[in-house]
């Protein structure tokens, strides 16, 4: 190896026997348990970044669209100002009858997940409603419908698939969870968290952990997972309905300027 | 085992940079769209719901 012009090709051809290395078990072995060690961080990637954030924004826009669909529907111009300066009361609440499986019938809109969070509200808790692209969020079969004496009880992922109840343990009592159908705007207040088994079904009873009791309130159960990416718990967040509005009255105050956006947008 | 599939790919060097990007984009697709999904039903407990035991 001296610096000879004459000496130069050593070099290349060096090179060249190194890289013919035959190809050994040992090797072979090496490269497959690198490759799979990359496959699992990558597969975790994707279940609770990438096809969270997927889901999460094809969820929504599907969400706008139906609430959007609903405005229109009832007011031929959906950006017309609305009056809702003066406290009117619009009566009991419109309560809808239970809809077909895996049918939308409600918009959850929650201002403490994000300004800008709404996600769909679908009938039955099956994956076929929480982990669909369009949908997110499933109303427990055989509890009351929103604005209904008792207990709207919902319920969603926590992490992965569009994470709708992402921040549920984020709430704070007084906060606003609306429910939109395709008759008006349901304002519950958030009350309270609660932390039970994965077996505890009296929290959806219509007077929730106290099953067979006559219902007076009426009560939103929001369920999903606890803690954070497990599933060894059930995080509970009560509200009680506080006001009921009917699509022609407009949305609630706090949601004009996100409808107006949307209706922008769309 | 990468080093073998290396010299397998044709052409000068560049055009190999351009076969492994191409390989690797049209892997991790195949990944997200078909087997994430297969393996995310199998190994992930999706339960979020109260439900009698």
């Amino acid at each position: 190896m001296t610096a000879a012009p004459g000496t130069a090709p050593a070099r290349p051809r060096s090179l060249r026997a190194r890289s013919r290395r035959p190809v050994t078990v040992l090797g072979v072995l090496g490269e497959s348990l690198i490759t799979a060690g990359a496959l699992v961080l990558l597969f975790l990637g994707w279940q609770v970044w990438w096809n969270d954030m997927v889901v999460a924004a094809s969820q929504s826009s599907a969400a706008t669209e139906i609430s959007q669909g609903w405005i229109e529907h009832a007011r031929p111009d959906p950006l017309a100002p609305v009056n809702n300066d003066a406290p009117v009361s619009y009566g009991d609440p419109v309560v809808a009858s239970a809809p077909a499986p895996a049918q939308p019938f409600a918009v959850l809109f929650v201002p403490r997940f994000g300004a800008d969070y709404h996600r769909t509200i679908a009938q039955g808790t099956g994956l076929d409603v929480l982990n669909s692209e369009r949908l997110g969020i499933g109303h427990y079969s055989g509890t009351q419908m929103p604005g209904e004496v008792g207990n709207f009880a919902i319920a969603a992922h926590r992490s992965a698939y569009g994470g709708a109840m992402h921040l549920i343990h984020e709430l704070q009592v007084g906060d606003p969870i609306y429910i939109q159908t395709s008759d008006g705007f349901y304002t519950y207040r958030f009350r309270d968290h609660d932390y039970v088994p994965p077996t505890a079904v009296e929290v959806l009873a219509p007077v929730p952990n106290a099953p067979g009791v006559a219902a007076t309130d009426r009560i939103i159960t929001l369920t999903s997972c606890n803690p954070l990416y497990s599933t060894a718990e059930r995080i509970i967040a009560y509200g009680v309905l506080e006001s009921w509005q009917p699509t022609s009255a407009g949305p609630p105050a706090e949601l004009i300027p996100l409808i107006a956006a949307q209706a922008a947008a769309g | 085992m990468y080093a073998a599939l290396w010299r397998i790919l044709p052409g000068p060097l560049w055009l190999r940079i351009l076969w492994v990007l191409l390989l690797v984009t049209g892997i991790l697709f195949a990944l997200a769209t078909w087997v994430f999904p297969w393996v995310d039903a199998l190994v992930t407990n999706q339960e979020v719901t109260v439900e009698s035991p």
